[in-house]
């Protein structure tokens, strides 16, 4: 075991230093470019191809096991799901239909007022990876990519609430930042009364922040909180979390007021990504352009 | 000479993928700040066991890797594995004549270097701070290391990788 490596040391030896000098150096340029984001976006998706398999391979075991279960599922059990699911189903129905018609009324009075908001949106239903990243970051990977017309900062919501948004697209995933990532803000507003103001993720997969309140506002526990749309990335009106506790610490300049989200951030399997607005015109756009075999980096790219 | 170089390098492979594998796996939120990493561990081995195939190139693709894999600034994982690379090459020698548990102390102490680059970084890109929690990783990959060790050179001895 022990002769043959001293003599091939030799060879090796004198240039080790440079080498890691040279990788080191090299390391710190890509990690300057990266933070800035565009340049690197070719080099990442070239590795993330070859890091695909591996996510494949461990999400695998859950696949087959969702797989298993379902075809093991007795007669009985899918006759009940059926017909839960269809009560359901007609139940969502109507209220659908009325719906629809207050959809119409809104737009209706919106152009009255000749407000701009439009009111539909597209979704387009993803699936997570179960694969887990960084412990202290709250990302997700998702099965849905640029060629679907995943952009960057496309929020994503669950049947609950907003789940997060879009940071990164790969040819093979795309991976997304939840609320309660440490590093996420997002507009809101309280739905009770209007109050606005931005809520921050803990890093507690079910508690966001409401840090920059004053003692004095006027909020409750309980109260719901949706996405106030400033900032356009999120659209306006979407549930986002229920206010679970409130302190007002007189010595403190900004009351401590925690949320739940409402979305279930870490028991959901499937998402729902939505095009709101301009974005739906956007996407028709992009996908004749994918047909037409554009090159795709200046698609990524668009603001 | 080439040829018997090449030899076994499926097996190598094979735990690195294994290895990035586990790094992902998903595990209940109570112990996957405990999660050790497992690529640095696997590579100490490799590059401890085999310094002539498995060098600071290796070493910083699978740093690479790593940051495509769990989404961390490209060349954050390169940079801690080049460090550690650098310093098992340069002590491999040594490092193999000891017994077991200083064996363990010495990859502790690589852990940690590795730990505080993948830190130093983070602070400097202004991520939030984590806590001492961030600490334990390398406890685990010390206890963990005698196993990680037996196992990795039955297998190089079973498969007669050299």
């Amino acid at each position: 075991m022990e002769e043959t490596p001293i003599k091939l040391l030799f060879t090796q030896g004198p240039s080790t230093t440079a080498r890691a000098v040279l990788l080191v150096l090299i390391s710190i340029t890509l990690m300057t470019l990266d933070h800035r984001r565009q340049h690197l976006q070719t080099l990442r998706e070239g590795l993330s191809l070859l890091v695909a398999p591996i996510e494949f391979l461990v999400d695998l075991p859950v696949d087959i096991g969702h797989w298993i279960a379902d075809s093991l599922a007795s007669r009985q059990q899918l006759m009940e799901e059926n017909a839960r699911l269809h009560s359901q189903n007609l139940l969502m129905q109507a209220r659908s239909l009325k719906n629809a018609d207050l959809e119409s009324e809104n737009q209706r009075l919106r152009e009255l007022l000749e407000s701009s908001v439009k009111v539909a949106d597209r979704v387009l239903i993803a699936e997570i990876y179960k694969v887990d990243l960084d412990p202290y970051k709250h990302l997700i990977r998702i099965n849905k990519t640029a060629r679907h017309g995943v952009y960057i900062d496309q929020p994503l919501l669950d049947a609950h609430g907003i789940m997060g948004q879009v940071i990164e697209t790969m040819p093979a995933y795309s991976t997304a930042r939840l609320i309660t990532d440490p590093g996420h803000s997002i507009p809101i507003q309280v739905s009770r009364n209007g109050l606005r103001t931005i809520a921050t993720g803990s890093g507690k997969i079910n508690q966001i922040d409401l840090p920059y309140l004053p003692n004095n506002t006027d909020i409750q526990v309980g109260d719901l909180l949706v996405t106030s749309g400033l900032g356009g990335v999120y659209p306006p009106g979407y549930p986002l979390a229920h206010v679970t506790e409130i302190e007002r610490a007189p010595e403190l300049e900004f009351a401590r007021i925690k949320a739940e989200p409402t979305a279930q951030l870490n028991r959901s399997r499937e998402v729902l990504l939505v095009w709101s607005g301009d974005r739906i015109k956007h996407m028709k756009t992009r996908q004749l352009s994918t047909t037409a075999a554009e090159d795709k980096d200046s698609e990524n790219r668009e603001p | 000479m080439k040829t018997e170089n090449r030899e076994g390098g499926w097996l190598i492979l094979l735990t690195f993928v294994a290895a990035m594998m586990l790094t992902i796996v998903p595990l209940p939120d109570l112990v996957r700040t405990l999660r050790p990493e497992w690529s640095a561990l696997v590579f100490i081995y490799w590059c401890m066991a085999l310094p002539h195939r498995i060098g600071i190139g290796i070493g910083w693709m699978t740093g690479l890797f790593l940051d495509v894999l769990t989404g961390s600034l490209l060349g954050q994982h390169a940079l801690g594995m080049t460090i550690i690379a650098y310093l098992v090459i340069n002590l491999h020698q040594r490092i193999r004549l000891f017994p077991l548990w200083q064996q363990a102390f010495i990859v502790w102490m690589l852990l940690n270097l590795y730990q505080l680059l993948l830190l130093w970084f983070d602070g400097i890109t202004g991520q939030p701070s984590k806590g001492l929690g961030f600490w334990l990783p390398p406890l685990v990959g010390m206890i963990l290391w005698p196993g990680i060790f037996l196992i990795l050179r039955d297998l190089r001895r079973r498969y007669k990788v050299t």
